[in-house]
């Protein structure tokens, strides 16, 4: 650990955010610069533009997830994406008699705070159980839509532990009753291979900086045939045809259509890699700390991520241990927190083993040298805490 | 003369090198401020020096800053985020009304200010707690408002007081606690900072229901992944336009000169809210007889930038509801445009528009003589 101590750590949390690709930094700079004008401004040279910048920037983002540019509305990041998907799609659907929403256990805060915030408007919200490994089974789904359900909310892959959802057979459930069906992408878009069309996704957010984009900008893809209709979040100007007022970010809606090109690029033998790495890690694992789980489904998984429980360990004390590498606990927006993950618990996981979960992410400058940098230390700080007793070892984390 | 002339600050200001450079580091660097890593750590102790810089450009302390994603979220996290009814003046931005379409309409005089004696009379008849909302400046006009004020009759009436104070940040001095106003609403891309970044301020014991909810960043009251880079970069604007507000008599000079040239050169040309306090940069005249798009147009295409009033949606021009809202005549108002200036525009940046609208003046008299 002394040798690392004046080096950056290894960096192993790639689902908290992503470096913003070079690339994707040099497209934004002239954006910020000589070309700073006003999309909104249609009046001048710069503020147009700025405009085909947006337009170009909005149909890479289309391409890579097989929607229409016109489809696309720029959010301030998936967090908004979020909140506006679910309750505008409740908001505008109550007005036609419907107050129900079917959402899962597990899916991220801002979901869940969001159907929070209409169960306290009179909203229904039914919040769908998963099994060991994280996956839903569409039969609970379909037992908890009726008639009056305006939408299904499941996450596409879990920013926690990583798993794949059966979307497309959630998504035509949700059809075949009148509702919406949403998805929070953040963490699949650009990591696999999702098209709207065929996988029957209505409302779809994305992040940027999950993404090897920017931080501060995100979308949400509002199906237009048959139209998705949701009742604006931020009303005002009326950009992004009235769905999400406020001028438009030009640096950053071209920093997202770049990572969404590199993605569509890059993604198929980006995945292949991190899955070599993440098939590396596990392994190493395996055979240094043989009693170490696996959370979430092995196979239905991101290729860049892993969540692993070391029993005998607590998770602030083993990250206390490995001050060499940047790791989590789950997510990052609660990660001040010290309760154990509302995810595993939902997966049924025992207390001792849920609060001994770390989130290990993968991603597009992870090294196998930093794989294997990762088990050893991982697994020198597991072995020594799992013997000496956890207390002593994390009196030393400040 | 220049070759092109930028005169449309009040839609967006560029980027000062300082806030560039900033940025293009915090880009470089990849950590999530709410992870509790060395990366993430990092990242946060960036965020909270920019909130230190933002609250002293405001008045107001590190705390009471609520970073968004702009000035349209700010008003809206204000106005949705307050459960009362709200009286909003007849000049507030879009986002105003958008937040809030069931606001009672404080009206404003023909000069352009609000009608305070309105106001007193129409906090008299609503139950409080209301939300008074009046912004410091207009984005069209310029023309300044008696906040302060504004504030005194709110308060007197157990009301509290949110200021739009987009435009005015950069061009005055900003003292949240002297102007009494409880919420204000900031942009970073109007004082020389990126677009996608705004704030609120809000005393943190003010009940505000969030907009947009999750994570619990910002204290509970606005969530998602903090735009690092981008609050950043608010906040090198924030400590730069403490000193670039030192521009101010010299882009009040240009301006007026302009104004008079303009004036000189039509005769009729009528320059609104002219009678009161206005913004240094903010310029809002009629050119009699001439529609505002064939005014920009024409300007455009002598490479002069303007607008016809607030630059948000539209894609097309529409009249301004700010000018109406003065009782000005639809066939004057229809006939306005904005010329905003800023820190970086020049005496020849001026010419070159008084040479273009000239010509342009000419040219309608030829026709219809």
């Amino acid at each position: 650990m002394t040798a690392r101590a004046n080096h950056p750590p290894i960096y192993l949390d790639y689902q908290a955010t992503t470096p913003c690709d070079p690339r994707v930094v040099q497209a934004m700079l002239p954006w910020f610069t000589e070309k700073f004008g006003n999309p909104g401004s249609i009046t001048h040279a710069y503020g147009r533009e700025a405009a085909a910048a947006v337009e170009a920037a909005r149909a890479e983002i289309a391409l890579l997830i097989g929607a229409e540019p016109r489809e696309i509305v720029f959010t301030s990041g998936a967090t908004e994406a979020n909140n506006l998907a679910v309750k505008g799609a409740a908001h505008f659907h109550r007005a036609l008699g419907k107050d129900h929403v079917v959402t899962l256990a597990t899916e991220h805060k801002c979901v869940l705070e969001s159907c929070r915030a209409l169960e306290r408007e009179g909203f229904r919200v039914t919040y769908a159980p998963v099994d060991r490994a994280g996956l839903v089974d569409p039969a609970h789904i379909a037992a908890a839509l009726d008639d009056r359900t305006a939408l299904v909310s499941v996450m596409l892959a879990h920013n926690e532990i990583g798993v794949i959802q059966p979307i497309a057979e959630i998504a035509a459930l949700a059809r075949g009753r009148g509702a919406l069906f949403h998805t929070d992408a953040a963490q699949a878009v650009g990591k696999v291979a999702i098209d709207v069309g065929a996988m029957g996704i209505d409302l779809m957010s994305i992040s940027g900086h999950k993404l090897y984009g920017p931080k501060g900008i995100g979308v949400l893809y509002v199906r237009r045939r048959p139209r998705a209709r949701i009742t604006a979040l931020i009303d005002g100007g009326g950009q992004e045809r009235g769905m999400r007022s406020g001028t438009l970010p030009t640096p950053l809606c071209v920093g997202l259509g770049e990572a969404a090109r590199l993605a569509r690029l890059e993604m198929g033998g980006e995945a292949a890699r991190l899955l070599g790495l993440r098939r590396r890690l596990l392994a190493g694992i395996g055979v240094r700390v043989p009693d170490a789980v696996l959370n979430g489904d092995a196979e239905r998984r991101l290729p860049g991520n892993l969540n692993l429980s070391f029993p005998g360990t607590t998770a602030p004390a083993l990250m206390a241990a490995c001050p060499g590498l940047a790791l989590s606990t789950g997510s990052a927006c609660t990660a001040a927190e010290v309760e154990p993950s509302y995810v595993l618990r939902a997966l049924g996981l025992e207390d001792g083993l849920a609060a001994a979960s770390v989130r290990i992410g993968l991603g597009r400058y992870t090294t196998e040298e930093e794989v294997d940098g990762a088990v050893d230390a991982l697994a020198a700080a597991a072995r020594r805490l799992a013997r000496g007793g956890v207390t002593s070892a994390g009196a030393g984390a400040t | 003369m220049s070759a092109c002339a930028y005169l449309d600050w009040n839609a967006t200001a560029p980027i000062l090198p300082e806030v560039q450079a900033a940025m293009a580091s915090a880009l470089a660097h990849c950590g999530n401020a709410s992870s509790v890593h060395r990366w993430g750590r990092a990242a946060r102790q960036a965020i909270e020096e920019a909130r230190r810089d933002v609250a002293a450009l405001a008045g107001a302390e590190p705390d009471e800053i609520i970073f968004t994603s702009g000035g349209s979220e700010a008003n809206h996290l204000a106005l949705r985020g307050f459960a009362g009814p709200v009286i909003a003046s007849a000049i507030e931005h879009d986002s105003v009304r958008g937040a809030r379409p069931d606001a009672a309409i404080l009206p404003v005089l023909a000069d352009g200010s609000a009608d305070l004696a309105a106001l007193d009379r129409m906090l008299g008849s609503e139950a409080p707690p209301v939300l008074v909302s009046l912004m410091l400046a207009n984005n069209e006009t310029g023309a300044i408002q008696d906040v302060a004020a504004a504030a005194r009759i709110a308060h007197a009436h157990g009301a509290l007081l949110h200021t739009d104070a987009v435009q005015a940040a950069g061009k005055l001095a900003l003292d949240r606690r002297a102007l009494g106003a409880d919420l204000m609403t900031l942009s970073a891309h109007k004082i020389g900072g990126p677009q996608g970044v705004g704030a609120l301020v809000a005393s943190p014991d003010l009940p505000l229901a969030p907009l947009i909810a999750g994570g619990g960043q910002e204290r509970g009251r606005r969530a998602g992944t903090e735009n690092f880079a981008g609050i950043v970069g608010f906040g090198v604007a924030a400590r730069a336009a403490l000193s670039l507000r030192a521009h101010g008599p010299a882009i009040v000079a240009l301006r007026d000169q302009a104004a008079r040239r303009l004036c000189a050169i039509a005769p009729g040309a009528a320059v609104f809210a002219a009678g009161v306090a206005r913004l240094p940069n903010t310029l809002c005249i009629a050119m009699p007889g001439v529609p505002a798009a064939t005014q920009v147009m024409a300007l455009d295409l002598a490479g002069v930038m303007v607008s016809a009033g607030a630059a948000c949606s539209s894609g097309k021009l529409r009249p301004s509801p700010v000018l109406a809202a003065m009782g000005v005549p639809e066939a004057v108002a229809d006939c306005a445009i904005r010329i905003s200036l800023g820190w970086s525009t020049t005496a020849a940046d001026l010419d070159h528009l008084v040479e273009a609208w000239g010509a342009l003046y000419a040219r309608t008299r030829a026709h219809a003589a």
